[in-house]
């Protein structure tokens, strides 16, 4: 980013090392992420990537290495860490029972934010309309962006997203990268994984980590 | 943007939020409640209906039915959470996860534990339970049942990421539900026979207060290992 003149490390990740089912899915990993960066985290099924996004959120523990948040370790800075953290994993935290707006009011609430207006969030991922809806009833794409409609109100520097475009259409997936650079440039970074190609972010402001499936 | 730490809003959210999924989903309250019911309603056909017998075993009957139809609501306490995804969401919340736990805790007392406490009275007199009685076993029932909850829920939190965790949820929390119910059926016989029952309940009180402070922590503890 041309724009952030200092680029300063959000996350480090120092030689992390993580152990599956006795396979070694990366050892000695060591990277930084700094402000204004959008990182893919790319590799074939089984590979480690969500392991890897786990370990950063602090969610799993690695079987060796650490993860630095501003330069302190995330186990010892927890509170700061997920105050400035929004992590999105595979399974979206959407429940079924409640509406679409129950639950972006209570995703919102447990992150501490009050006095906001849901359904106007609601209407920037194209569910207006659907506020009342049980989130059981709707598809699989709009019970994804229940999920993600907490990125319109975020003041998380640090965005862990696990495959945020799964069943999310072109249209959908060219609004979340126009999100994802506003932010990086905004001084934030995003770390994500997915499988699909993406349009609006450049290969230039793209960084990836390449992950490999090894047979040790 | 507003963003503010407050625990009063955080407990009250999630504790909203899980009345109103468990009002939406009525089968899991009754089960519980059904399930108390028919284990004491089913002893007298079991043991024979003479007055004496029902009520020399009545406290111990209704006692053990609560604590096993606490046992049977337990295992979904964090299971539907873990399943989609909003455990991993709190877990990450930058609110204290045992402030979440204890709401958690809290939503699941009031909504199994409280009816139980309300139907016991009309259960204890099919059981002919002694006139002098009726106090201690309210008494008894009103502060062992949240001991119940809360030692419950370190067990299912340690099993929650075990997809047969039922075993050996039983297995793990069993044991501690054992002095409570000694000493709230001991409050209940003392009562019957005009004895003071006060220490009692003093004991069960002080279980009571001491999970109370160290559960959450130790169920928060239990919820990063288990989806570690």
């Amino acid at each position: 980013m041309a724009e952030n003149q200092k680029s300063e490390v959000l996350v480090h990740a120092n030689e992390l090392t993580c152990i599956r089912e006795e396979r070694i899915l990366f050892d000695e990993l060591s990277f930084d992420i700094n402000a204004g960066d959008i990182v893919q985290i790319e590799g074939p099924n089984g590979a480690g990537k969500t392991s890897l996004l786990r370990i950063i959120a602090g969610l799993s523990r690695p079987y060796a290495g650490e993860v630095h948040y501003l330069n302190q370790n995330i186990t010892r800075c927890r509170d700061e860490f997920n105050h400035d953290l929004l992590y999105l994993g595979h399974l979206a935290g959407v429940k079924s029972e409640l509406t679409a707006e129950e639950n972006l009011n209570f995703n919102l609430s447990i992150s501490g934010y009050h006095d906001f207006d849901t359904s106007s969030i609601l209407s920037k991922v194209n569910l207006s309309g659907f506020e009342d809806a049980l989130a059981g009833h709707l598809s699989a794409g709009q019970h994804r962006r229940t999920a993600l409609a907490r990125l319109w109100h975020t003041n998380c520097r640090v965005w862990i997203l696990d495959e945020p475009f799964t069943a999310i259409d072109k249209k959908g997936v060219e609004e979340l990268e126009k999100l994802f650079i506003r932010h990086a440039e905004s001084g934030g970074c995003v770390i994500l994984t997915t499988h699909q190609d993406m349009g609006v972010v450049t290969e230039k402001q793209l960084r990836k980590i390449r992950l490999d499936y090894r047979f040790v | 943007m507003n963003r503010g730490i407050s625990y009063t809003r955080a407990f009250t959210t999630l504790f909203m939020r899980d009345i109103k999924i468990a009002i939406r989903h009525r089968g899991d309250i009754f089960n519980p409640l059904l399930f108390f019911i028919m284990v004491v309603t089913l002893f007298p056909l079991g043991v024979g209906p003479e007055p004496q017998v029902l009520s020399r075993v009545a406290p111990g009957i209704i006692w053990v039915a609560a604590l096993l139809a606490s046992m049977l609501s337990l295992e979904r306490l964090f299971k539907a959470d873990y399943n989609d995804g909003t455990l991993e969401q709190m877990l990450l919340s930058p609110q204290p996860l045992p402030l979440l736990v204890l709401a958690k805790v809290l939503a699941h007392w009031v909504l199994t534990g409280v009816p139980l406490i309300l139907v016991a009275p009309l259960l204890a007199v099919l059981l002919n339970l002694e006139s002098n009685s009726y106090g201690a076993l309210m008494a008894t029932l009103a502060l062992g049942t949240p001991v119940l909850s809360l030692l419950g829920a370190i067990g299912v939190a340690l099993t929650v990421g075990l997809r047969k965790g039922g075993v050996l949820l039983s297995l793990l929390i069993l044991p501690l539900y054992i002095p409570v119910l000694i000493f709230a059926t001991s409050a209940i016989d003392a009562s019957g026979m005009n004895l003071p029952y006060t220490p009692h309940l003093a004991i069960i009180g002080a279980i009571l207060a001491g999970s109370l402070i160290l559960a959450p922590i130790a169920i928060g503890a239990s919820l990063r290992v288990s989806t570690n």
